[in-house]
């Protein structure tokens, strides 16, 4: 699927539910897939007895991964320039996301190539943003 | 992050799109790739992240003979510094915002070598947290023939007090 100019318009809602009822399995997943192996993520003792926290939380790049599938999906392969943004709020085993991507702005770059920029939000089952970013991609 | 050999593997990229979630046979299907757009096998928007399984310093990843601080026989394995929170240091800096910038589109056969340099500092006096200290790290990934590939930018949040207290720091990940 690719993004044409002359079919958006600013204000241009795309959303995905990016993850139902997150598992823990997903975030160990995630931890072998990343090398990010910090037990606050899998670790239910280390994150609640040492590090004070109610239980195991998701790495903040997965949700920011999990919501990049989002944003390919809606772009296309091989289309992003850019992508980045906040972690607003920890996301927990169970939650639900819901990622968000608006048309900001369609424009022309210096080589004569489409390019439209999205802000992106993603928020979890009560509605709170637990990511809130910016992307850019080529459009046809 | 220092990595001297980051190799570009069509498994681990599978991996990894699977532990985002994420079905798209871009990411595993050289067939399927080869007749797309694209032309070949790509990775998802955060992969370079995994580039920390290739760093042999990485504190994040149990190394072979030495403590780890996850839990064992006792809820860590190593030491509890005296005011840090515990875990070896690693529980009250959290990870506050990732940028990535795409210079070209990653296909495994790449071979990338990461340096990282630090970027600003500033500080923030947080709601329930006490001083935020923010400070930026730059990393340019760099394919085997020395181009720039991805150039990431990655804020780090590090608290005065306890991390429970600590969600309005914009928390969530430890990288």
């Amino acid at each position: 699927m690719t993004l044409r100019a002359s079919e958006l318009r600013v204000g241009d809602v795309h959303t995905e539910v990016v993850v139902d009822d997150l598992t823990r399995t997903q975030i160990v997943q995630y931890a072998g897939a990343s090398g990010d192996y910090n037990p606050l993520h899998t670790d239910e003792i280390f994150a609640t007895q040492v590090a004070g926290f109610p239980g195991t939380f998701a790495h903040g790049m997965l949700t920011m991964g999990l919501t990049g599938t989002m944003v390919t999906n809606y772009v296309g392969d091989g289309r992003l320039r850019s992508f980045g943004g906040r972690f607003r709020e920890q996301v927990w085993p169970g939650d639900t996301l819901t990622g968000r991507a608006e048309v900001v702005d369609i424009r022309t770059d210096d080589n004569g190539a489409g390019v439209v920029e999205l802000r992106i939000t993603t928020t979890n089952q009560d509605g709170v943003e637990v990511f809130t970013g910016e992307a850019t991609a080529t459009i046809d | 992050m220092a990595v001297q050999r980051f190799p570009v593997e069509l498994g681990h990229i599978m991996m990894f799109a699977r532990s985002v979630g994420d079905p798209n046979p871009i990411y595993f299907d050289e067939q399927y790739a080869a007749d797309s757009e694209v032309g070949h096998v790509i990775a998802p928007p955060t992969f370079v992240q995994a580039g920390a399984q290739f760093d042999p310093d990485w504190p994040l990843r149990p190394k072979i003979g030495e403590p780890w601080f996850g839990s064992g026989r006792n809820p860590t394995g190593t030491p509890r510094p005296a005011d840090d929170g515990g875990g070896g240091g690693m529980a009250r800096g959290l990870h506050a915002e990732q940028h990535f910038e795409y210079h070209r589109h990653l296909r495994p056969g790449d071979v990338l070598r990461a340096e990282t340099r630090p970027g600003k500092t500033w500080e923030k006096e947080g709601r329930r947290a006490g001083k935020l200290v923010f400070s930026e790290m730059v990393t340019e990934y760099r394919d085997q023939d020395d181009e720039l590939v991805i150039t990431a930018r990655s804020v780090g949040v590090r608290t005065e007090r306890a991390p429970e207290a600590a969600a309005d720091a914009g928390s969530g990940g430890s990288q």
